[in-house]
Parts: C-alpha cells; sequence; structure tokens
C-alpha cells in the first residue's frame, strides 16, 4: 500500500527579553542552577505574576509577519498538571483566545512552493529543567529557565514529508532571527520543537491516529526523528498493528523514539482563565506601530533582490537568509558603485568561503562592507583582474589596509599600456608558429592557449579583454 | 447528582491529593451534596450571559522589560526540604 | 490601656502619657493572659518590642503616622519576612516566609507595631474557625460559640482586645461574618482596593484583604494605610486612594436605603431581624429613605460561589507540593508518592474537599456545566447589584442568619456552614465593597449589619457605619472578663 504522511509542527520560541514573562528575574542563560529564580518563578504562596510588554510586543511582531490575525483581546489560562519543574503546579499558558491566530508561511522543497498553514501562536512561560545526573538516586530541579517567555507557534497538518517539515522549521527559524524575537540558538534550547505525525493510506480523507515527538532540537533530528517515526507507524499498521496516540522521546544516540512513561496516562488539564491576570487588549494603533516597526521580510526581501538587481534565485535566497548579510550587500553594492552580480558572486564566494572556513559570522567579517567595496572597484574599473583581486582579497583578509594600498604596494596594477602587450603578443606568435598554423586552419581552441601565454608572460596583469582583442587582431592578419 | 468512590479516587488522583481510604465514602457523599447545591443554576437561563471571570472589566497592565529580582537563592532554599549544589530534589523523575 | 479607642491611643502616644513599648507590652501580656481564646498562631514578641522602640523614636522626632506605635495583628494569610506564615495549615506549619505582603510592607512603613500572627480557617476555607490546623479560636462573648471565620482569630483579637485592630481577608464573607459574630466593625474593600500580592491565595478572582477594629474611624485609619495600587498585583487598581476620614461627618440626609427582600426573607433568626429593623430605623432618624428592592440572583450565589471558589482553589494550592517549601511527606517512594502523601497529609479535610470539588469542576466534560455556568451566574449576580446600585445609594442586610453557633455545632454538615455564608458571598461575586457593623445584641451575643456600596464607595460606607455609630454604642461594647 501507498502510504502519505501528515505531519504538524509546534515549535516553542523563546523570545529574547531580557526579564522574565510574569517576574523581573534575568532570562539570561547558563547561571548558577536556581540563582535567577524570583520567588514569583518559584512560586511562592502569594506571589503575582505581572506581564512583560516586550513579551507581547515581540508576540505581536510575529503576528504581523505571518500576516496573522492579531486577537484584540487575548486571554492567559491555567494548564494544571504536577510535575517537578513546574513550580505552581499549573503553567500560565493561553487556551481559547490565543494572541496570535490564523496565519502562514510558505516554505520551497526542490524548486516547489508550498504553503503551510500557522493555525495560532500564543504566549506562555517556560518549565524549569530536571537533571537526571545522580544525586543518590535522586533528581535535582532547577528553575533558572522557569518563567521564560515562549511563543508557541502551532501549525496546520500541512506537510507532508519529513523535509517539508524541516524546510518549514528552517524558514521559522529564519524569520524569528530576521524579527529578532528570538536568538535561535537551538543548542541552548531557545527554539524547540515538537512534531505531530501520523501516516494514512494514499487518498483517504481522515487522518491517522498521530504521535507526538518532543522536544527534537536540531535540523537534523528533525528530519531522523520524522523518518524514523513514519516507518514505524507504517510497520505497526502493516503488521496488523495499531499506532496508539502518545507521547514519544527522540533518542538520538539510538536513533529511534520511544513512549514516555511520564506522560503515560491521559491528561486533563483543566484549563481555566488564571484569575490573577487580566484580558490583554491590543488596539489598533498598538498594531500600527508594530507595523510601521517591521523589518522587510526574508521573502519580500529576496523578491526584491531579484527584481531590483537581477541576481539569479541562488544568489537572492543566499543572501537574504540573514537579515546581517542582507544589509552586507546592499552596503557594498552602494560604496562600490559596481554591477550587482559582480557583488553577489563575490560575497557568496569568496567571502562566504572565507568565512565558514574561519568559523565566523558576517557581522564578524575582517573584510568590512566597505573595504570590499574599495575591492570591487578596482575590478570594475578594470584597474586589476579577478584573478588578482582574489591575492589583493587575501592579504586584505589578513591585514587592515585597502584594496588600493595592496594593489600599489604589490604593484599589482594592470597593464593598460597596449604597446607593451603588442609587444608581448608579437613574441608568442613568432615562438609559436606551429599553433598559429593550427590556429589559421580553423582550431579555434588554440586561441585559448595563446591568452594563457600572453597572461603567464605578463604575470597576470594585462587586462583579460584587451589581451583577447589584440590577439584575435594579430592573429588573424 | 451523586459521585461514586471510584470518582472521587479519580478525582483525587488528577489532584495528587491523598485521602484516607476510610474517608473516601464521605467525600462522596459531601461532593454529591454540594453539586445538589449547584444544580439549582440549571433553573436560571444563561444562553446570551457573558461568562464573567473578574469582577473589574479592566485591561492587563504590562511591567516594563526590566530585570529587578537578584539572585536570592540561599534565602528562598533555607526553607526547602531537601537541596543539593542549588537544586531542588526531588524522586528520581522518569521520562 | 487597652480600653482606648485608636485615636486616643495616637492622643496617648503623641501626648507621651505612655510610650509604645509601655502599650505594646501591655497588650503582649493581654495576649499571654487570654491564650485559652487561642486567637493567635505566632506571637513576635521581639519584633513587637523592637518596633515599638523604632516607633518611640519616630514619635519623638515628630515623623509619625496615625498607626506609628499602634499595636496591630496579621492574620496568617499574610507573608511576613522571617516570620513563620502558616495560613493555618499544617502546610506551612514549617514555612518562614522570604518576604513581605504589600500589606504587611505597608503597616510596617507607617510604623505599626506587629504583636503576632492570627489564627485562621485553614487556607481561609471555613466560617467558623475549626479548619484551622491549630484549632479552634474562641468567641470572647460566649467561648462556648465559634468566632466566624476565616478570619476568626482577628475578629477575636479585636473584640477582646487582644490588638488594636488587625489585618482580615474576605474571599465570600471572612471578615464581616466573624465581625458581626464578635460584635466588631469590619470592611470588605472593592476587589482590587487593597494588593494581594503575599496574600497568600484562596479564591484570586474574590480574595480581598481589609481591616477589622472597633468602630468605622478606626477603620478608615488602617484603610488609608492599606489601600492603594500596587505594581506587582495586576488586579490591583491603580486609582487614587481618597482621605477616608475626611467625609466621616458628612450628613445622611437624603441617603437612600435598600432592603433586598430576598436578604430578609426564610432562614433570617426573627430576633436578628428585629435586632436589624431597630438599626435600620435608627438610620431612617438620621435622615435615610428606606426602600425595598429585589436582586432577584441572589439566591444562586451560593452555588456559583461553591464552583468558583474551589475551581481557583484547586489551582492554587497546587504549588504546595513538597518540593521547595512547605510539608514533605517522610521517605516518598516516588514521584507521585511524594505528592500524594504530601498533600493528603499537609492539608485538612475542608481544603481536600474543596480542591476535589474545584478539581471536578474544571474537569474534561464538566467544565462547561459547571465552570462557566457559575461565571454566568456571576454576571447576573454582579448584574443585579449594578442595578440596585443605580437605584439606591447603598444596600443593607443581615451579615449572618443567626448569631454565633456553637463549636463543633456545623462542623459535620459541611454544606449547612456553606449556606450560612448566605448574605456575605454575592458580594465577593460582584466585587463590591461591603461592611459589617455591631448592630445590637440577642442573648448577649452581637449582631451585625452588613451596608454594601457601589465600586470605590469606600469612603461612603465609611461615613455611613460612622454616623450610626455616633448616635449607638455598640461597638463600644466589651466581652465580659476582657474590660
Amino acid at each position: 500500500m501507498e502510504w502519505e504522511t501528515v505531519i504538524g509542527l509546534e515549535i516553542h520560541t523563546q523570545l529574547a527579553t531580557q526579564s522574565k514573562i510574569f517576574s523581573g528575574a534575568a532570562t539570561a542563560y547558563g547561571a548558577e542552577p536556581n540563582t535567577q529564580a524570583c520567588a514569583v518563578d518559584l512560586g511562592l504562596p502569594g506571589v503575582l505574576p505581572v506581564l512583560n510588554e516586550e513579551a507581547v510586543h515581540k508576540a505581536v511582531i510575529f503576528g504581523m509577519a505571518i500576516e496573522a490575525e492579531i486577537a484584540p483581546y487575548s486571554v492567559f489560562a491555567r494548564k494544571n498538571y504536577f510535575y517537578p519543574d513546574l513550580p505552581k503546579g499549573y503553567q500560565i499558558s493561553q487556551f481559547e483566545l490565543p494572541i496570535v491566530g490564523n496565519g502562514h508561511l510558505d516554505i520551497e522543497v526542490d524548486g516547489v512552493s508550498k504553503r503551510i498553514g500557522i493555525t495560532r501562536a500564543h504566549l506562555e512561560e517556560d518549565a524549569g529543567k530536571s537533571l537526571h545526573e545522580d544525586f543518590h538516586g535522586l533528581t535535582g530541579i532547577d528553575l533558572n529557565r522557569a518563567g521564560t517567555p515562549l511563543l508557541e507557534i502551532v501549525s496546520e497538518p500541512d506537510m507532508r514529508s519529513a523535509k517539508e517539515a524541516v524546510a518549514y522549521m528552517r524558514k521559522l527559524h529564519e524569520l524569528v532571527r530576521y524579527l529578532d524575537i528570538c536568538d535561535g540558538n537551538m543548542q541552548e534550547g531557545s527554539f524547540r520543537c515538537d512534531a505531530n505525525v501520523s501516516v494514512r493510506p494514499k487518498g483517504q480523507k481522515e487522518f491517522g491516529t498521530r504521535a507526538e515527538i518532543k522536544n527534537i532540537n536540531s535540523f537534523k533530528f528533525v528530519e531522523k526523528a520524522i523518518n524514523h517515526e513514519i516507518e514505524r507507524q507504517i510497520e505497526l499498521i502493516e503488521n496488523g498493528g495499531k499506532v496508539v496516540q502518545e507521547t514519544r522521546l527522540y533518542d538520538s544516540v539510538k536513533d529511534e523514539t520511544r513512549s514516555m512513561r511520564s506522560k503515560e496516562e491521559a491528561n486533563d488539564y483543566r484549563y481555566f482563565p488564571d484569575p490573577d491576570l487580566l484580558p490583554v487588549f491590543i488596539s489598533e494603533e498598538f498594531k500600527a506601530v508594530v507595523k510601521a516597526q517591521l523589518p522587510e521580510l526574508p521573502q519580500a526581501k529576496k523578491h526584491r533582490f531579484k527584481d531590483q538587481y537581477a541576481l539569479d534565485e541562488e544568489n537572492a535566497a543566499i543572501l537574504t537568509y540573514s537579515c546581517q548579510l542582507a544589509d552586507y550587500f546592499e552596503a557594498v553594492l552602494k560604496a562600490s558603485g559596481c554591477e550587482a552580480r559582480l557583488c553577489a558572486n563575490w560575497i557568496t564566494g569568496d567571502l562566504s568561503a572565507a568565512l565558514n572556513k574561519a568559523g565566523l559570522e558576517i557581522t564578524d567579517s575582517p573584510v568590512s562592507d566597505e573595504r570590499l567595496a574599495g575591492l570591487l572597484a578596482r575590478i570594475s574599473d578594470n584597474t586589476i583582474s579577478g584573478k588578482i583581486a582574489k591575492q589583493v582579497f587575501e592579504e586584505m583578509w589578513q591585514s587592515t589596509a585597502t584594496a588600493d594600498e595592496i594593489i600599489a604596494e604589490k604593484g599589482l596594477k594592470q597593464i593598460t599600456d597596449t604597446g607593451a602587450i603588442e609587444a608581448i603578443i608579437d613574441k608568442i606568435i613568432a615562438a609559436n608558429p606551429g599553433q598559429v598554423e593550427q590556429y589559421r586552419s580553423g582550431k579555434d581552441k588554440v586561441f585559448a592557449f595563446f591568452v594563457g601565454q600572453v597572461m603567464k608572460e605578463m604575470q597576470g596583469k594585462a587586462n583579460p579583454a584587451e589581451v583577447n582583442k589584440m590577439l584575435k587582431v594579430k592573429l588573424n592578419q | 447528582m451523586s459521585l461514586t468512590a471510584d470518582d472521587v479516587n479519580k478525582i483525587a488522583h488528577l489532584a495528587r491529593l491523598g485521602i484516607d481510604k476510610q474517608d473516601v465514602e464521605s467525600y462522596a457523599k459531601d461532593l454529591s451534596g454540594m453539586l445538589d447545591l449547584m444544580t439549582r443554576m440549571s433553573e436560571l437561563n444563561t444562553d446570551n450571559v457573558e461568562p464573567m471571570a473578574h469582577p473589574m472589566d479592566q485591561a492587563q497592565r504590562l511591567r516594563p522589560d526590566v530585570v529587578t529580582e537578584q539572585n536570592n537563592r540561599e534565602k528562598f532554599q533555607a526553607i526547602a526540604p531537601q537541596v543539593e549544589a542549588g537544586l531542588y530534589l526531588v524522586p528520581k523523575v522518569i521520562e | 490601656m487597652h480600653t482606648k479607642t485608636l485615636l486616643e491611643l495616637v492622643q496617648g502616644l503623641r501626648s507621651g502619657e505612655f510610650s509604645s513599648v509601655e502599650l505594646t507590652q501591655a497588650f503582649l501580656n493581654r495576649i499571654m493572659q487570654h491564650q485559652h481564646l487561642n486567637a493567635y498562631i505566632t506571637v513576635t514578641e521581639e519584633i513587637a518590642l523592637e518596633n515599638a522602640k523604632a516607633a518611640d523614636i519616630r514619635l519623638s522626632n515628630g515623623k509619625a503616622e496615625l498607626l506609628t506605635g499602634i499595636p496591630i495583628a496579621q492574620k496568617d494569610i499574610f507573608c511576613t519576612l522571617d516570620v513563620k506564615t502558616t495560613c493555618g495549615s499544617k502546610m506551612l506549619d514549617n514555612f518562614t516566609a522570604p518576604y513581605n505582603a504589600t500589606v504587611v510592607e505597608k503597616l510596617n512603613q507607617a510604623g505599626a507595631v506587629m504583636l503576632g500572627k492570627l489564627n485562621m480557617d485553614e487556607f481561609a476555607m471555613g466560617s467558623s474557625n475549626e479548619t484551622s490546623y491549630y484549632g479552634v479560636v474562641k468567641n470572647p462573648w460566649n467561648t462556648n460559640t465559634v468566632p466566624g471565620g476565616s478570619s476568626g482569630g482577628s475578629a477575636a483579637a479585636v473584640a477582646a482586645r487582644l490588638a488594636v485592630c488587625a489585618t482580615g481577608t474576605d474571599t465570600g464573607g471572612s471578615i464581616r461574618q466573624p465581625a458581626a459574630l464578635c460584635g466588631i466593625t469590619g470592611l470588605k474593600p472593592t476587589y482590587g482596593r487593597v494588593s494581594r500580592y503575599g496574600m497568600i491565595a484562596y479564591a484570586s478572582s474574590l480574595d480581598q484583604g481589609g481591616p477589622m477594629t472597633h468602630s468605622a474611624e478606626e477603620a478608615a485609619v488602617m484603610l488609608q494605610t492599606m489601600a492603594g495600587f500596587d505594581e506587582k498585583d495586576s488586579t490591583s487598581v491603580d486609582c487614587p486612594v481618597p482621605d477616608y476620614r475626611a467625609g466621616l461627618n458628612n450628613s445622611l440626609a437624603g441617603l437612600k436605603i435598600g432592603l433586598p427582600k430576598e436578604f430578609f426573607g426564610e432562614g433570617l433568626n426573627s430576633e436578628v431581624a428585629s435586632t436589624l429593623e431597630i438599626a435600620i430605623n435608627e438610620y431612617s432618624k438620621l435622615g435615610a429613605e428606606i426602600k425595598e428592592i429585589s436582586m432577584p440572583n441572589l439566591k444562586l450565589a451560593i452555588p456559583a460561589y461553591y464552583v468558583i471558589a474551589p475551581a481557583e482553589c484547586s489551582a492554587n494550592l497546587s504549588r504546595f507540593d513538597g518540593v521547595r517549601y512547605g510539608y514533605r511527606c517522610e521517605n516518598p517512594v516516588d514521584l507521585t508518592d511524594l505528592y500524594t502523601r504530601s498533600r493528603g497529609e499537609g492539608f485538612g479535610k475542608e481544603v481536600k474537599r474543596r480542591i476535589l470539588m474545584g478539581t471536578y469542576a474544571l474537569s474534561a466534560g464538566y467544565y462547561d456545566a459547571y465552570y462557566i455556568k457559575a461565571q454566568k451566574v456571576r454576571r447576573l449576580i454582579s448584574e443585579d447589584f449594578k442595578n440596585a446600585l443605580g437605584e439606591v445609594d447603598v444596600i443593607m442586610g443581615p451579615v449572618t442568619p443567626t448569631t454565633a453557633f456553637g463549636i463543633g455545632e456545623k462542623i459535620g454538615n459541611p454544606i449547612e456552614m456553606y449556606l450560612s455564608d448566605i448574605y456575605t458571598i454575592a458580594i465577593n461575586l460582584a466585587g463590591v465593597p461591603a461592611m459589617s457593623i455591631p448592630a445590637g445584641f440577642v442573648a448577649g451575643m452581637p449582631v451585625g449589619l452588613q451596608i454594601i456600596g457601589n465600586y470605590f464607595a469606600e469612603d461612603r460606607l465609611l461615613n455611613i457605619a460612622h454616623q450610626y455609630q455616633q448616635v449607638t454604642d455598640w461597638h463600644q461594647h466589651t466581652p465580659k472578663g476582657f474590660e
């Protein structure tokens, strides 16, 4: 039988605020255990939550970016369950009236674009962490993370393969960093994914029973975990078994998912409006202010780069993957006055390669946008050839000198004196009568040999276009 | 409306509330009595009434995103039943 | 000294007739002498004397406020820094609060002297103080009867003059009912008027702290300090606090008083009814117009309350899990055992009953039938108040159907106990302010008159109560043996 996979993702993004969603404790990662858990985070008797303005602001920014409805009126609810990393015995979350409603995100897989629906995004507080190192057979609880603001982004079950799921997750990851609402650090748990996976016979309308895979925290693992789960479910059904609705944990070492014992029993979360918090009202004025501050989004930027700068799909996609890279490109373009394609090729080519090799981000590039523009301008005005430019770039990477300084110091300026080029050409033609004969009898390929010989003689400093032109004239005489 | 001993045990588990075996029946009786009291509400037609969660029709006030709390672990953990290396200890959590 | 009013004591302190240390010591002695009332869970003798010394310095510097140097006591529901805070429960018997409630902080700032922490029903769930882990408080008017609850310790301490005044909290009548049964003045402010930060939550949308005193004038002084916006409480209301003493002497001529017929029907003890009739007649003499009104949905206040309050409490009390503070059972074998036994052993029967009720009302399949229905009924009840208070200035009625009942009389029948809150509960559902003031005696036991006003009309309520207290002396009576 042919099977179809149905996937929906729930992505938890930690919002990059200074303080927690309901308290004034710091959210910084990596502090000593429980040193950033204040009275409110610990759920001491008598404490009360007060909502962080910035968390609301960031949620609204996200909602606008996915063209979602922003709820004019949204409500916080208590989700009741007992777990040692949940200090109050309930999580403050949103249930019936989330802050962000229906929206969407467009992904692209194998050159085909697809729209993935986003059902909702709601604000909630993160839980603490259970540390399972051995404390005489006990578990240690660190509540530093408790109360960190989360935006839980719930997709429609619109994805049909692990590949699509990863594409969606990457796109969302790119978006939240673009919007500067989440640092996207997956190792630190700032961007976490739960996947709801089910299979059904192709053509069947109803969804199959789904399993929820918890906390898959890298793009690689998402793909592996989902693929593994699909296989497991198909095998189970084909062997006459039934998929049970359950929560499963992905074990990246064994590359398998297993049932979570702690979540075995059916949950009854008893959601109800949190009486300690009042409804949140989002006014049209507030939305207008946020909208005006919204940065250009990746999709729009990519389209603009293709239209405005005539870039190809690949370059436009690479340059707009991060906001910083796109800004760098536009700065180089403006300062150099060069053709866009030249700038794009250099940034996605030599510069990106050098950054990758050094393990650096664009924001830490040793060659600033201004210095790269200086180099590209010299290519554009034929002062140096592309080949020499690579040599200059390497010098620039190691130093703080400008392209002009390096060109002058090393005498790399292109020879534009036609008399000098002509003399060399004559010398080469005279030295290679056999090849001249071949060329004249119609073997065009030999032409490249002459170009190479001339360039070699001139140590690469001749303008290749000029050499080509003059060679043609001489050989055809 | 009446609750059975079994119902009481289920609710007690949901609330992680240990109750003595010999008290289960009396809880069942008391809760059933309370539920009888509550069925009186069904006399009233509330079809077009908006549920009221708060006495005041006010909006949630927002707090500026500023860190105001300092580390107070020592004081907080002085009243904890079991701590080690700054962590609260509980029986092993099985995932 | 203990027989003086708050303002007489202020006078005495300022004139140097006695010091705060002397005054405080006198009250500490009285507390020791009348321990059998069981009004206090914790007596903070050292803190009290320190506070008193500091107050004496402040008094001598001329920087004193009205409450500076006045010995008061806190209901043990308010967190007090480095002082045992139990909420009347075994669960918190070992709990020393690491911070002060806003109300405590405000009273400390004003220079009030804290004598100790007052007994109460466990987690404020009860109407008789019999659910306290620390034992029942005795009513000073008759020690075989209950003082009411949940602020029973506060009411008994003020009535027996074991504190000049006290804090209380009121979720369904917990200030007004014990005030009525102990013959003192109690004010439940508008929801949001007094900060709930640091006040251990029972039912968050209903809980409200307030003063328990002898007279309305004293309540005005105390509320002045307790009230106000608190940025730590999202439900605290940011509106200015008026000068509560400024209007105390306003005339009541033309005041419109509404008497809901639903308050004076079946169930109200006839002697209590006739006592209230005399009290209301006094208001006629003061120039008020009396009018019968109807609030048809009041009868559903008890069922709505006993869904909403338990629902909220079932979540509010989940934090007591034996992990970070409070009671932990011996040798838990696993996590579930830790939770069930710590909570099972730490909570008393009434608390468990309400947690079970609330858990049930919120559980899948029952949420709409109980919780949502109760919230809708709550809306209708609150509209009854809005309508009534559009028609009249204040509503008056009984606080309790009878005077104080005997210890042990109702504790075996929780439903009957709940029904005794019939006149007070609706006020919390609506969130309006209400007072209980002493209005006479039946067979030697005090009767309270309830005055209910519009949102944030505490100043008006205090004025109305004060005018009555100018022409009556019920609030000045002292139980035998406590003179």
